[in-house]
């Protein structure tokens, strides 16, 4: 016989890893999708509503404004964080004892908890007792950002990038370690000035670390929830209601399954779309 | 182009160094002639990559001066030296297209387009890049990447030397062969002096008309790829080039002269060597080695056939000692006599060739 052996026993060989992702995965994800269809009005009772919740979602002022201050938030984010992660991991020294010592201080922020960061930055922001806040107003700033959204987003802001900068460096800096010396060196001869070098040498010989860092930022940031939580709770006003906590206030605040459910499904969507999109774009060039 | 010369280099990549084996490179005196094709040859860490970045100026050596016709350059800019370089792993700037790349050392010199395009153009004929010219360099196999970075050397009028770092490491071996005669070529078109820096011998020998011979930061033999094999100044090129290497054999200097387990050697311009020295050797290459009817006794112990001759092992004592038959002729079996070629063998004193041949 020529054909092809069969061999049907080799699914139980997959079983495992199928059970454990519809576990952590495809059922949870599916519970939502359920929900998102179907109106319950407690005791468990559903009632098919069809797409109802998606064009009410999509409709709604309410919605669009937390999308519309999610997608401020994060392009603010990616635009400081990216190029002043790259700029620090340029500048970090490339051997030597101090290496270590940087790439230590950096990795700080990274191990601490949203939480924590959230509470920390609270208490540091406080226009009365905090070292920020106090420091702000002592300068002749009117900084107080539970009553004001401009100085709330500039705490946020602020946070963000205390929190999650140093990814971005420790990315890069990996990147640029993995250059070989022989490029500098070809440079030097070649008569190249020190910005033809970040320019065309270790620029591009980032670009994949930097796409990675880019869709992890994005990711992270798109799905922000607790440091803002902890930090102004969404205020003040709705001023820093971002998509998540906006989400968490439909679905366990208001108990509206249904719309979370919608909610949910076109934020994941969202995210997913956007990161496939970036990524194809960006590696088109690659493709070759 | 122009003339190079090594003024008692020496270099130490540690801050302090203290003994001799703290020393890449141990005072060097060479001098290279303008136009010359130059291999540095020599095992791994021997110093050869040392010495080729103290020229192109990518290293300041510890001490000593290097000249470029007699022009002090030691604390002169790479970029200032007009010397290209070529690195045993491809380098190209990725983002740019095969034209950029070559314009590239012209741009940062402040050249007008206008000038660079002929230029370009002129170089990628020379280095069959004329297809490629506007695609991106990213792209491109192993050896067009080599070409590119040799071409960015090239694309500078008059480089005073092109040097060139195990610069076949990633070819395919098919197009080793091909890019060695383009190296050749292009030295006889260009003319620049070239520095070849490699570990296997055939490239040194095929690619350069001087082969320097490198060993533990010294340099042991300047010479044509001739020179090397028949008359080698240091035991170490006796054993490094040529396949297999020079048999090397003790020796005492007994009753007038050099005898090897009793046997009187006869060596061409052997002399006495002056006192002093710790251990005294007798060197043949393989080549040189034949059967006799008299001469050393010896036991025959393998034979290997290696195509077109047939390396035969045999042992005299606790000293091994080879020779090459050549194909067709016959090997007798257990204990046989050889001798050696008189004007082919040397005798060495603590690894250093002694008698007039050493002049």
């Amino acid at each position: 016989m020529t054909g092809k052996f069969t061999n049907q026993k080799a699914w139980f060989l997959v079983l495992p890893v199928v059970v454990l992702v519809a576990f952590n995965a495809l059922i949870p994800l599916m519970t939502v999708v359920n929900y998102s269809f179907q109106e319950s009005f407690g005791n468990n009772i559903f009632f098919w509503e069809g797409t109802k919740w998606f064009e009410e979602v999509l409709h709604s002022d309410r919605f669009a404004a937390s999308l519309g201050r999610q997608i401020v938030f994060t392009s603010i984010i990616l635009a400081i964080e990216i190029p002043f992660g790259v700029a620090i991991a340029l500048s970090m020294p490339r051997k030597g004892p101090w290496v270590s010592v940087c790439l230590v201080l950096m990795a700080l922020p990274l191990l601490i908890p949203w939480n924590v960061v959230g509470a920390m930055w609270n208490i540091f922001a406080l226009p009365d007792i905090g070292l920020l806040g106090k420091t702000l107003n002592a300068l002749g700033f009117d900084y107080d950002y539970t009553q004001q959204p401009i100085s709330a987003w500039f705490t946020v802001i602020l946070m963000d990038v205390w929190h999650w900068t140093s990814l971005v460096v420790l990315l890069s800096f990996a990147g640029l370690s993995s250059i070989p010396e022989a490029y500098y060196q070809a440079a030097k001869i070649d008569g190249a000035s020190s910005w033809a070098v970040i320019r065309y040498i270790e620029l591009p010989k980032m670009k994949r670390v930097l796409i990675i860092a880019f869709l992890l930022r994005f990711m992270d940031s798109f799905m922000i929830y607790t440091e803002p939580f902890v930090l102004t709770g969404g205020g003040p006003g709705n001023a820093t209601t971002f998509l998540s906590i906006d989400l968490v206030k439909v679905a366990l605040g208001q108990f509206d399954l249904g719309p979370a459910g919608a909610i949910s499904l076109i934020y994941f969507l969202i995210i997913l779309l956007t990161c496939w999109l970036f990524y194809t774009l960006a590696m088109k060039d690659e493709a070759q | 182009m122009s003339k190079i010369s090594l003024r008692q280099l020496k270099h130490s990549y540690l801050k302090n160094p203290a003994g001799d084996e703290d020393w890449a490179l141990k005072s060097l005196d060479i001098e290279w002639s303008d136009g010359g094709a130059y291999a540095l040859l020599g095992p791994s860490g021997c110093g050869k990559t040392t010495l080729l970045n103290i020229i192109s100026g990518l290293l300041v050596p510890s001490s000593g001066r290097i000249e470029f016709d007699d022009v002090d350059v030691t604390e002169i800019p790479p970029e200032q030296r007009n010397i290209a370089q070529v690195f045993q792993f491809p380098v190209v700037y990725d983002t740019m297209t095969v034209y950029d790349n070559l314009a590239f050392p012209l741009r940062n010199r402040g050249v007008s387009d206008r000038d660079i395009g002929p230029r370009v153009g002129e170089i990628a004929r020379m280095l069959d890049l004329e297809g490629t010219l506007h695609d991106k360099a990213a792209g491109l196999t192993a050896d067009a990447k080599q070409k590119i970075s040799l071409g960015r050397g090239l694309i500078r009028a008059e480089v005073n030397a092109i040097l060139f770092d195990e610069p076949l490491t990633v070819i395919d071996p098919h197009l080793k062969w091909v890019l060695r005669s383009k190296l050749k070529e292009i030295h006889r078109r260009v003319g620049s002096t070239m520095i070849y820096v490699t570990h296997d011998q055939t490239e040194a020998m095929t690619f350069a008309d001087q082969v320097v011979v490198m060993h533990e930061g010294t340099v042991v033999q300047v010479g044509t790829p001739i020179e090397l094999f028949e008359k080698p100044h240091h035991t170490f090129v006796g054993h490094f080039i040529g396949s297999p290497g020079m048999n090397v054999l003790p020796c005492d200097f007994g009753g007038g002269g050099p005898c090897f387990a009793g046997h009187p050697i006869a060596a061409a311009g052997a002399a006495r060597p002056a006192a002093g020295y710790k251990r005294l050797e007798i060197g043949v290459r393989p080549e040189f080695v034949s059967f006799s009817d008299h001469g050393i006794p010896v036991e025959i112990e393998k034979v290997k056939d290696a195509g077109r001759y047939r390396i035969v092992d045999t042992r005299n004592g606790d000293v091994r000692i080879q020779l090459l038959v050549p194909e067709g002729m016959s090997v007798a079996t257990g204990s046989a006599h050889i001798q050696f070629d008189p004007g082919h063998t040397q005798i060495y004193a603590d690894g250093w060739i002694i008698g007039e041949a050493a002049l």
